[in-house]
């Protein structure tokens, strides 16, 4: 098995190479997100801290020694177990986390093992000095796929993991029934040789999220994607006739994107 | 040249639904089993995606499905490459009795080196005492250290301090477990200073243990010091020692002393047993927090100092046969051989 490095600089992403020869690519979280997401939990830490001191008083009622003994084991074994039990159980996260979209991972993308997830919470104890997590907030600054001493130990990271839906294009693509640019093969071949990827991709982007945009905006902005794709080809003014800007540059997406 | 992305979804979508759906049921339970077929059925939408986002690489830049595509082959990857032949569940007997000892043995050398850390501080703080009785307030900064050894020995063997402890037994032995727990876990995380840290932390008490050991052979109380330090300390300090020992560990890999691997390897390959060690360290704790709270506390007359010793070197004696010889399968062997051939013998 293979997994190959990233990039010899800090990166935001940690790109993993597959045995199979294909890359793929996990989004960092930097120190700003996990420190939120620590903050939440740290806030759950103290709601179960209250909630234990209210029913545990119940025992003093027996022994306040042995009230005051179960409070402080139960608030010792929570405050070290809660986030190795969530990390192990909900596939590295917490319910801070969780909300904030962040996940802990194995450095090379593979599945958590236990021993991982014990030792990059216990050193806590280490990123946490001399206070708020001075030590390990620096360190993830300055390393190179953002870990925390913690981290660096247990060979792990922290990756931005929101859910990715299944693309949805055929909204665009379905209703372009009839496209005009489709009569000239020639200049369609010579427009999908000069249309680099990253300008299809653009283009499609805001088809997409057309109805995201304020009416005045949408105007200008497929004004001026229409006069860009105009000026890689120009077809003859009879096919652009009547046409509007965003329509243009719908068919331009649907001459790029369907053979 | 771009692909006809929209026919090209319509064809791949059906597969990397049922990928999706499948990676969701396996997150859901770890422990799920797959069949053989489930298993190949996987390898195969697996290898599909991951060629589907080859050629998404290759012929288009359409960044939703890029990233979704990135995102399910990054699932399967992990699980794929990521298995292992038996589900992971922890069995605490065998750990107990074969896993932890053999991780001590395993790693005796950071063992050795942490007890000579400490051993150098013991010696520091025994010879500071004894050369300059003044400086008492700074190696033993406790108050009841304070005092003269001789009143000490006298007021505690008066029982006012049991009297006092008769109230809070059980709170001051989770005190003990917890603190001494954070203590173990310090001197463990430390180990990432280059071990600078858990070297400082293990000096630093074996220079309190050795001036409070000077202190009181110097009074003529070595009976009340063995009755007191022995019960708890016998598996108290050991694994303040053997945290010490787990930090060492995490150094070496830090530092690597000119070994091949990088150091992402050499902290893979000592993680292991460094959680095996640190957990066994709590385990000890709590015990040493019982003892030290409700037996090492009470003096004579109330328990004599000979039972507290006793009950002292028992207790270290079993913990080194429980270290040297737990697990070993030689000797699990040659006991059975010896049951073995005992029944053979019988008529």
């Amino acid at each position: 098995m293979k997994a190959g490095a990233a990039t010899a600089a800090r990166t935001h992403m940690r790109t993993i190479r597959t045995p199979e020869g294909v890359s793929f690519s996990l989004p960092l979280a930097g120190p700003v997100s996990r420190c939120l997401a620590w903050l939440l939990d740290a806030l759950c830490l103290v709601a179960f801290a209250k909630a234990v001191q209210v029913v545990v008083a119940l025992t003093g009622l027996i022994s306040q020694d042995l009230s005051r003994a179960i409070t402080m084991l139960l608030y010792f074994l929570f405050y070290l177990g809660y986030t190795m039990a969530l990390e192990w159980y909900w596939n590295g996260q917490t319910i801070g986390k969780r909300l904030f979209g962040l996940r802990v991972m194995d450095v090379r993308g593979l599945r958590l093992r236990p021993s991982q997830i014990v030792i990059r919470n216990l050193l806590r104890a280490v990123d946490s000095l001399p206070a708020f997590y001075l030590l390990g907030g620096v360190v993830c600054l300055v390393s190179r796929y953002a870990q925390r001493l913690g981290d660096l130990a247990a060979n792990t990271i922290v990756v931005q993991s929101a859910k990715v839906a299944a693309p949805r294009i055929d909204a665009v693509l379905a209703e372009n029934r009839y496209n005009s640019l489709r009569a000239h093969p020639h200049l369609a071949a010579r427009l999908r040789q000069l249309v680099a990827p990253i300008e299809a991709d653009t283009a499609l982007q805001a088809l997409i999220r057309r109805d995201n945009l304020d009416p005045a905006a949408r105007v200008d902005l497929f004004a001026g994607m229409a006069r860009h794709f105009k000026g890689k080809v120009a077809y003859p003014e009879e096919v652009l006739a009547g046409i509007s800007d965003e329509q243009y540059v719908r068919n331009v997406v649907d001459l790029l994107f369907r053979r | 040249m771009i692909i006809d992305l929209q026919k090209f979804i319509a064809a791949e979508q059906p597969f990397w639904d049922e990928l999706a759906q499948v990676m969701t049921r396996q997150e859901q339970d770890p422990y799920r089993r797959m069949s053989f077929d489930e298993i190949r059925r996987l390898h195969y939408l697996y290898q599909r995606a991951s060629a589907d986002l080859a050629k998404i690489d290759t012929y288009s830049a359409e960044r939703t499905m890029h990233r979704y595509l990135e995102s399910l082959v990054g699932r399967a990857y992990s699980f794929i490459y990521g298995a292992q032949q038996e589900p992971v569940r922890f069995a605490p007997w065998q750990w107990f009795w074969s896993t932890f000892p053999a991780a001590f043995r395993r790693r005796w050398r950071a063992f050795a080196l942490s007890l000579a850390v400490m051993l150098a501080g013991g010696v520091f703080g025994g010879a500071a005492i004894i050369i300059d009785p003044e400086a008492k307030a700074v190696l033993m900064p406790f108050e009841h250290l304070q005092m003269d050894p001789a009143e000490r020995v006298a007021k505690e063997e008066s029982g006012a301090n049991e009297k006092r402890l008769d109230d809070g037994k059980t709170t001051f032995s989770a005190f003990l477990m917890t603190h001494n727990t954070r203590v173990s876990i310090l001197v463990l995380a430390l180990g990432m200073t280059w071990g600078i840290g858990t070297v400082l932390l293990l000096f630093t008490n074996g220079v309190m243990l050795g001036a409070v050991v000077a202190d009181y052979l110097r009074a003529g109380q070595s009976a009340f010091l063995a009755g007191w330090l022995l019960p708890h300390g016998a598996v108290e300090i050991p694994s303040i020692l053997m945290a010490g020992q787990a930090g060492l560990l995490l150094a070496g890999a830090l530092i690597g002393g000119g070994a091949a691997k990088p150091m992402g390897e050499r902290l893979r390959a000592v993680v292991p047993d460094v959680v095996t060690l640190i957990s066994g360290v709590a385990l000890m704790l709590v015990w040493a927090g019982l003892v030290e709270a409700f037996f090492s506390q009470y003096h004579e007359p109330t328990i004599p100092y000979a039972a507290k010793i006793a009950f002292g070197c028992v207790e270290l004696i079993l913990l080194v046969l429980f270290l040297r010889y737990s697990g070993r399968r030689e000797i699990g062997l040659a006991v059975g051989k010896h049951i073995f051939g005992r029944w053979r013998r019988r008529p």
